[in-house]
């Protein structure tokens, strides 16, 4: 059995409540850093531990925290993202409704370290009943004084606020999330200036996924070097995988960065294997916006090497042959699967969630659905398939935001490994239109 | 006491150094080189605080990013929102990526431009038309259904045909800094986003007519002057006026005798120098009401100047003339060149050759 940082509690009964996860050592972690620890302790202890952002993009936390800048007499902020709306991602939800004290928490200590007294928590819309869930946990915090005026005596101030979302994708970019918290347009900003140096409300501010704000609590209790040895290299501490599609048991699982991919899809702590009775096909190994692989480039890469899960050996082989972690939205997919139609679905997701504010995204992501349509109800001809290519690489990178890049990669990752299906798609419209028809020619694990 | 000399920043833009002041973005640095080197700019509008970075047109290549640190940038940027740094050497028209990636960007824009160029009152001064001319390819591989809207009164002057809109946003941030109190901007999302006025509210104010102005493409349009006449007949002139709300200097457009439309003055990269009020815009359309200055000056290329003017009135682009001076090259004497023919003429490739010709010329 391997380390549970996050789900360790999440089994208790009552662990939603204020006095159940007190009695399971719960806001220790903020007492030792309010009275035993200066704030600048606790962001060396989060640099030592070495924690990935893990709403993505990957980035080193205590470095991001420790670029905030500081000028005198302005505010700071702290701004949670739990805007999750990845296809595939449903790690935070989960997090946020089992165990709520763990986010608080760590926002708590979030915000004493980087200087905060004012701190947000920006949740999806759709989610309202998490939003109650968190509220009446600040209440709980609040009455027992670990939140308000003067935390336990220290003298220091924070007021938690929960701002639910409009239930738009874009408003999960970090810009796009402080203009929709100052009550604009949810579109991203141009960078620079970055939110470190100008963020909410043209204040220094940082903006953290869920689940790495909730990992500082344990950094605190147990020390950064403790968590830096969870894990491999530069992938340290553990990540919650949201595992969906064709295995025998989806859910929310906490791995040890680290673990083989082997492992992760067939034991039976994690995933159980593919489906009974049918063989992997492809995954997408970190939310729908991270290239699609096939199955045995998942499970190793280029060079016959066993893949695990981490961001160094997801991403090896660059686009070309590997993948990313992503947010950990892991969705794998078995022989039944068709993949034209799952690309069309994820590029319509895209066309629907652009913001419509830079050209190549506005346009590029409904041309490609467009066309995928036309491929997948049986209209389409071979050269729309190399016109998708050159779409994707004309809006990617070309953007303000990653969104252009989340669209463009899975369109062309699933060219690349998975041309002769769209051609197949293209030359039998009559097969290719029936439900249920998929193509069965690809050489499957 | 010492002169105190400002700092400057050295930066190369298509290989031709500038020198500019801190703060200045690439595309004014590439501006202040001349028409030439600088990229084109589709929702950039310098007096206007906060546009730019939408349209993508701007991109260019940072070769490398300052003398200090001479990486360079992984992706391509957008010339009008990042700033100058010292000794950074810019690509712009001779890197073959950022000219694939505009002739992208152009395809975007026209995805959904309806193209009706012929019956559109911007024809002839109209951005993306240049910018498509330049950078674009010839045609378009788009075969899906356009997106289409109806067309939209908003207020007593302006139209708008939401088809023809590019998304600058140029003109929400015109409503925004220079009227008072905006009530239109943009609804919805990604490709059906539009703009539009507040439930039931139209532009009502002494300055909604400089939207016309900066309005890129034809979705904002004059109602006075709609399919009155084509720019390439009317012929510009420079006036000015007392007015209590504006500056008062302004462009007559005439035809014939008749002002057939006022607008506010451009700069050469097509920017209004100062916004006008609309009682000068819409109102003032006699002769009798201005005090003339005398004929604009209009660049050669533009279709404007079409057969109307003489040579002295013509700003005359000199890039045709650096181009030929840079590409012209002195004839290579060392060429071996052979006089004697004799040895050439018993090949058998000759002799072949010369057959062929006969027989073609005596047919």
């Amino acid at each position: 059995m391997s380390i549970k940082i996050l789900t360790e509690h999440c089994n208790t009964p009552g662990i939603e409540t204020f006095e159940v996860y007190r009695q399971k050592g719960g806001y220790a972690a903020v007492e030792k850093a309010v009275k035993k620890m200066t704030p600048d302790e606790v962001i060396e202890e989060v640099k030592k531990s070495g924690v990935r952002g893990r709403g993505g993009a990957g980035f080193p936390m205590g470095m991001k925290w420790s670029f905030l800048a500081k000028p005198e007499g302005v505010p700071r902020y702290l701004v949670c993202n739990a805007d999750e709306s990845e296809p595939g991602t449903f790690k935070d939800h989960y997090l946020m409704k089992t165990i709520p004290h763990l986010l608080i928490e760590g926002m708590i200590i979030s915000s004493y370290a980087l200087g905060a007294n004012k701190s947000f928590i920006y949740v999806r819309g759709e989610l309202m009943y998490v939003i109650h869930i968190l509220e009446k946990a600040i209440e709980e915090a609040k009455a027992a004084g670990f939140l308000g005026k003067n935390i336990l005596g220290s003298g220091y101030d924070l007021e938690l606020i929960i701002q639910p979302g409009g239930g738009a994708y874009i408003c999960g970019e970090e810009t796009a999330l402080l203009e929709s918290l100052e009550g604009k347009r949810g579109n991203p900003r141009n960078k620079p200036p970055f939110p470190a140096v100008k963020g909410l409300y043209q204040s220094p501010t940082v903006v953290n996924n869920v689940e790495s704000i909730a990992t500082v609590s344990w950094i605190i209790n147990n020390g950064g070097d403790a968590y830096a040895a969870v894990g491999v290299g530069k992938s340290t501490g553990t990540k919650l995988i949201s595992a969906s599609g064709h295995i025998n048991k989806p859910g929310v699982y906490e791995i040890e960065l680290g673990l083989s991919c082997d492992e992760f899809l067939n034991s039976d702590e994690y995933c159980g294997g593919v489906r009974t009775g049918h063989r992997l096909k492809a995954v997408v190994a970190g939310g729908s916006s991270v290239p699609i692989v096939p199955g045995e480039l998942f499970l190793k890469n280029s060079n016959g090497e066993d893949r695990l899960m981490s961001y160094e050996s997801l991403s090896d082989g660059g686009f070309v042959s590997g993948t990313m972690l992503g947010s950990g939205g892991f969705i794998a997919f078995d022989e039944t699967a068709c993949i034209v139609r799952n690309t069309w679905n994820f590029s319509r997701f895209y066309e629907h969630e652009s913001c419509g504010q830079c050209s190549p995204c506005r346009e590029g992501t409904g041309w490609m659905q467009k066309v995928l349509n036309r491929i997948e109800h049986g209209k389409g001809s071979m050269s729309d398939i190399d016109l998708l290519v050159d779409v994707a690489k004309k809006i990617e990178g070309n953007t303000i935001c990653p969104l252009g890049d989340a669209a463009a990669w899975p369109v062309a990752s699933a060219i690349r490994h998975f041309r002769d299906e769209f051609e197949w798609h293209i030359q039998h419209p009559l097969e290719a239109t029936k439900a249920g028809a998929v193509y069965m020619g690809a050489v499957l694990v | 006491m010492e002169d105190i000399k400002p700092v400057m920043f050295k930066v190369t833009v298509d290989g031709v150094e500038v020198e500019v002041a801190p703060g200045t973005t690439i595309i004014q640095a590439a501006r202040k080189i001349g028409p030439e080197v600088a990229p084109p700019a589709m929702c950039y509008y310098e007096p206007l605080k906060g546009s730019g970075g939408k349209c993508r047109a701007c991109l260019v290549k940072v070769t490398a990013g300052s003398a200090k640190d001479p990486r360079p940038m992984p992706k391509l940027v957008a010339s009008c929102i990042t700033p100058v740094q010292d000794g950074m050497i810019v690509e712009n028209f001779t890197s073959p990526q950022v000219v694939e990636a505009r002739k992208g960007v152009v395809e975007f824009l026209l995805l959904n431009h309806p193209l009706d160029c012929p019956v559109c009152d911007q024809a002839g001064e109209c951005n993306l038309q240049d910018f498509a001319f330049e950078n674009g390819t010839n045609t378009t591989r788009y075969e899906e259904e356009r997106r289409t809207f109806e067309k939209e009164d908003i207020g007593p002057y302006v139209q708008l045909h939401m088809t023809r809109c590019v998304l600058c946003y140029r003109c929400v941030y015109t409503a925004d800094q220079i009227t008072d109190g905006r009530v239109h901007g943009v609804m919805g999302r990604g490709d059906h986003s539009e703009i539009s006025t507040y439930i039931g509210r139209a532009i009502d104010n002494d300055f909604s007519g400089n939207v016309i102005d900066v309005c890129p493409v034809g979705a904002l349009t004059d109602k006075t002057y709609r399919f009155k006449n084509r720019v390439w007949f009317s012929k510009p002139v420079d006036a000015h006026c007392d007015c209590d709300k504006c500056c008062g200097s302004v462009q007559l457009w005439y035809r014939g005798d008749e002002v057939i439309r006022v607008t506010a003055r451009k700069n050469e990269w097509g920017e209004v120098t100062a916004f006008i009020c609309n009682t000068c815009r819409f109102e003032k359309k006699k002769t009798s009401d201005w005090i003339i200055e005398g004929p604009t000056k209009v660049n050669r290329a533009s279709v404007i100047s079409a057969n109307k003017y003489g040579s002295n009135l013509i700003k005359k682009p000199d890039f045709a003339l650096k181009l030929a001076e840079s590409q012209f090259k002195n004839i290579d004497d060392t060429r071996p060149y052979v006089n004697d023919m004799s040895e050439i003429k018993q090949s058998e490739d000759y002799k072949a050759l010369k057959q062929i010709n006969e027989s073609f010329f005596k047919k």
